[in-house]
């Protein structure tokens, strides 16, 4: 047994337990040992945030024009300058961008990236919870900071995720979170960021958009009005709730009440503080989504929506952003034009709503910037494209002042290629969150080293 | 959600499309869905029909003008042209060494790169209902080329994504599944139109997780099925040729005794049996879903001492691990270039293996598994190039050429050269550009997807959906108004419309 295992053995409660038995301490304790071992590379940040120049590069702030030969520096995790005729401080360490470009981080507007990890295994998922009710779940608590999808996750270029649980109708909240830290508080960067619906669907299955028979259409639309009467009632509920914790700050003579997490935890919603990502997908229920919002006078951001095209007037005189994604999916109808969540962007652009995309995914968020591309490739401007995946969502989620643009002021969320990041053939060379600069290895690189020396 | 649903629905096949059938929410429409019988390889007449039929329908020729032609084998040609004639490439060169008789159809393709049809090895695509003989370990006698629809609109939306072939499979339910389809993505045509004549006949095996049940509890009242293990699946695997061998034994003893001048009884025909008796003999090639390297060497190993090949392993995203071992077995692999973690066995999956593999020696492709990665399968063999540092040539023939050869057909897909079939896909830029799509997809020389038809097709599909939209409301009404209490079926007079 390695110094090291026998350490982790001594400092795990549940291998103290184990003593007893030998043979199962000692595997346990190599258990651990290794996926310490498999972790190795996973160092997330070196703790260190030095003063860097990165000069020659083609600076691409997204927020302005690109910059050819442009300088960039930063310092303690922040943007100091950027553009042509920067001056690089003394003592900076630099880099010569030669050849290369410069972008801000990118930043996938919807993923469950750390709160999985094999999607199959249900002791590695926490992304939903029991129930249909559930706003006081918070998903920055289950964020695994070792999580080996997480460095995965960087190899393209992403820094930053909107990171969210899906369970049932009032699924929780979820976090915009950094992809470097020791602790899910150092990766914070906002949470509760916002509170996660996803919208009761007129269905009768798991697998079928139409209910099979007329049986099975009646359960189904009983089904339905059950779930959003549930909704109506928690909301109405959470309204009352914030109305008598009101008036009890004002008047400390009226009656105290119990507290009560879960509809606390709709206070910030039902008062506008907080936004609602409201998904949903189909036509009908996107139009339900709306009415429900209305009602309850709700600050929304609609997700998912791939039927968005027939909702155009509706979201532009509410004012609402929508998050698209995941791009490469099929059309929900079959007999929707095939390209259909393709078009999805440059419909909302050509309407002037703003909107970010997401992978919803995790083991492959690291394709976002390929989803992004594939609305280039059907008609959205490539700069908008690059927009959805950087300060978009930034903008959506009230963070445009840390992330999303190469700015003077903003966090050193910096990503260094060889080309463009949305084409697959682009390789990205260095990358830097809040100022630290990130190994882009992974458990998949060490993997391909290894195998790549078998005799 | 969505990719949750891929997963599930296809990587996790046996849990999805057994629940969809348990539950019977296909039933209903399996039966009433219009399906145009299969052509059965071993038909020759129906098989001869199909040809004729195909070819007169692409009897028009065409020349594409002035576009990057991809060759796949010999290169890139700048400023080339492509003369298709009787459905199959009959010129290939720089614009003016190609041309084309007067009355040919012209594609202008300058700014534009062509290259072959997109070959998927892995597809579930247009299968009607379960793609799961789920019932038995060895359920070899099913053959998907039987349950074929050809009203699957994923085959449409992969067209327009440049996959013009595909090899059809059984589901990985079982360690023998069915038999297997090679098809032609022939949108518009009779399914009996599909198969593609002298494609070999194939077999779906599987390996690990989902022969084992790992990811799927059967409904209340059901029993767990063997295997339940990776021990239970090689035994599984093993037992069915040995069976084949007795099989073939009782009827060569049965023969003999007849030319002694016997009257013996002759043993019972089983069609599982005849199906592995063809497998020994070379006549059904094997594709085996698999994921882990000790799994990927146990099949190697049942194959060599039963006496039977495989042609390729199917996903083997642990192959990068026993690279060498599988190309000393001359065994191909079709794998995902960067699906991983969606189960246990997937854990160890990495975008390398293609690389890996591919430098090792093993001939290697990409396919879908999924009616969605089917429409860019260009993209993920652009990933190799990424991850690994595949030339774009190999990086090419990824999704091109290697799954020809693998589904032996490379002598007539998966390059632009004189004499192969006209299967060729028009792209707005160079296809491992994330912002190119397809423009024109031709499938044995006919026109199957035009971006420019498609969107003049919508405007038609609209009016024509509104229209009977109209029809049915109107008829509606009129039957409501007809059924007014107090009047009986018999007095109602539909074209009384006074009020």
């Amino acid at each position: 047994m390695t110094n090291e295992a026998r350490s982790a053995s001594s400092v795990a409660p549940a291998a103290r337990r184990l003593d007893r038995w030998r043979l199962a301490g000692g595997l346990l304790a190599c258990m651990i040992a290794t996926s310490a071992f498999a972790q190795s590379v996973i160092l997330n940040s070196p703790g260190k945030k030095p003063l860097v120049a990165i000069r020659n590069a083609t600076i691409v702030p997204v927020t302005s024009a690109p910059i050819p030969n442009g300088t960039i520096v930063f310092n303690n995790g922040v943007i100091t300058a950027v553009g042509a005729n920067i001056a690089i401080p003394a003592n900076a360490t630099v880099i010569d961008g030669t050849g290369l470009f410069v972008y801000p981080g990118l930043i996938d507007s919807g993923s469950h990236v750390g709160l999985e990890e094999i999607s199959a295994v249900p002791g590695t998922v926490d992304t939903a919870e029991l129930g249909d009710i559930n706003p006081n779940a918070r998903a920055e608590i289950a964020v695994n900071p070792h999580s080996n999808i997480i460095p995965v996750t960087r190899v393209n270029g992403i820094t930053t995720v909107v990171t969210e649980p899906e369970g049932g109708i009032i699924s929780g909240s979820s976090a915009m979170i950094q992809l470097a830290g020791w602790t899910p508080q150092e990766m914070t960067l906002k949470a509760p960021l916002a509170m996660h619906i996803h919208f009761p669907r007129l269905r009768s299955n798991a697998f079928d958009e139409a209910p099979p028979d007329e049986e099975a259409a009646k359960e189904a639309a009983k089904n339905y009005t059950k779930q959003i009467d549930k909704l109506h009632d928690t909301f109405r509920d959470a309204q009352a709730y914030a109305k008598a914790s009101a008036a009890r700050t004002n008047n400390a003579a009226i009656k105290r009440i119990d507290r009560d997490v879960i509809l606390e935890a709709l206070v910030p919603v039902v008062e506008g503080r907080e936004p609602v990502v409201i998904h949903a997908n189909l036509e009908r229920d996107i139009r339900a989504a709306l009415k429900f919002a209305d009602e309850f006078k709700l600050k929304v951001i609609l997700a998912d929506a791939e039927d968005v095209a027939r909702v155009i007037p509706e979201l532009k005189s509410r004012n609402i952003p929508v998050i698209l994604g995941p791009i490469l999916s099929l059309p929900p109808h079959e007999d929707d034009p095939y390209d259909l969540v393709f078009t999805n962007a440059k419909t909302l652009y050509d309407a002037g709503i703003p909107f970010a995309i997401q992978s919803q995914d995790s083991h492959n968020a690291r394709n976002l910037p390929y989803q992004a591309a594939a609305c280039a490739a059907f008609g959205l401007p490539k700069d908008v494209a690059l927009r959805s995946i950087t300060i978009a969502p930034a903008q959506i989620f009230g963070l445009a002042d840390k992330i999303g643009s190469l700015e003077t002021g903003k966090l050193a969320n910096i990503i260094v290629t060889d080309g463009d990041p949305l084409e697959i053939v682009t390789h990205v060379r260095r990358l830097f969150i809040g100022g630290e600069e990130i190994t882009l290895d992974t458990n998949q690189t060490l993997l391909w080293e290894k195998f790549k020396a078998r005799p | 959600m969505k990719i949750l649903k891929d997963v599930v629905g296809c990587r996790l096949s046996v849990v999805t499309r057994s629940i969809r059938y348990v539950v019977g929410a296909r039933l209903a429409t399996v039966g009433t869905t219009k399906r145009q019988p299969t052509t059965d390889n071993r038909q020759p007449l129906l098989a001869l029909a199909f040809i004729f039929l195909a070819t007169a329908a692409s009897a028009q020729d065409i020349v594409i003008r002035d576009a990057t032609i991809l060759t796949i084998t010999h290169g890139k040609i700048e400023h080339g042209s492509i003369l298709v004639h009787g459905g199959k490439i009959a010129a290939v060169g720089t614009n003016d060494q190609v041309k084309a008789p007067a009355n040919a159809q012209v594609i202008d393709a300058a700014g534009k790169f062509v290259m072959p049809g997109i070959v998927d090895t892995h597809s579930h695509t247009a299968v009607e209902g379960s793609v799961n003989e789920i019932s038995l370990p060895n359920s070899g006698m099913v053959r998907i080329g039987d349950v074929l629809n050809n009203e699957d609109i994923n085959v449409y939306r992969q067209l327009a994504g440049g996959t013009t072939t595909a090899l059809v499979l059984h589901g990985s339910a079982n360690p023998i599944g069915g038999q297997s389809q090679i098809v032609k993505w022939k949108w518009g045509h009779p399914v009996s139109e599909w198969p593609i004549a002298d494609a070999p006949r194939t077999i779906k095996f599987a390996l690990g997780e989902n022969p084992k049940s790992s990811n799927f509890r059967p409904p209340p009242g059901i029993p767990a099925q063997y295997p339940q293990t990776r021990m239970g699946v090689e035994e599984v695997i093993r037992q069915s040729f040995i069976d084949a061998k007795d099989y073939t034994a009782r009827w060569d003893e049965y023969e003999a005794r007849k030319k002694r001048g016997e009257n013996p009884i002759p043993p019972r025909h089983d069609i599982l049996m005849e199906t592995m008796v063809d497998i020994l003999k070379g006549k059904i090639d094997v594709h085996s879903h698999c994921y882990r390297s000790d799994e990927i060497m146990m099949l190697l190993n049942v194959a060599d001492e039963e006496g039977f090949k495989i042609r390729e392993l199917q996903h083997v995203l642990e192959g990068y691990k026993v690279a060498k071992e599988i190309a000393a077995h001359g065994v191909g692999g079709g794998t995902f270039i960067d699906w991983w973690g969606f189960k246990a066995e997937a854990w160890d999956a990495i975008p390398y293996n293609v690389a890996l593999m591919t430098r090792a020696g093993v001939l290697t492709s990409v396919n879908s598994d999924s009616d969605e990665l089917a429409r860019h399968l260009n993209q993920d063999a652009a990933k190799a190039m990424k991850y690994g540092g595949l030339s774009e040539e190999e990086a090419l023939k990824l999704c091109t050429l290697n799954g020809a050869k693998q589904l032996r057909l490379d002598h007539r897909i998966g390059s632009i050269d004189v004499g192969k079939d006209a299967d060729i896909v028009i792209w707005t830029g160079h296809p491992f550009s994330t912002y190119s799509r397809v423009e024109t997809t031709l499938v044995d020389g006919e026109i199957l997807f035009d971006h420019t038809r498609d969107l003049a097709m919508r405007k038609d599909m609209a009016t024509e959906k509104k229209e009977r939209l109209k029809k049915e409301a109107d008829e509606e009404a009129k039957n409501k108004k007809n059924a007014k209490p107090g009047k009986s079926d018999d007095e109602a007079k539909p074209e009384v419309t006074n009020d």
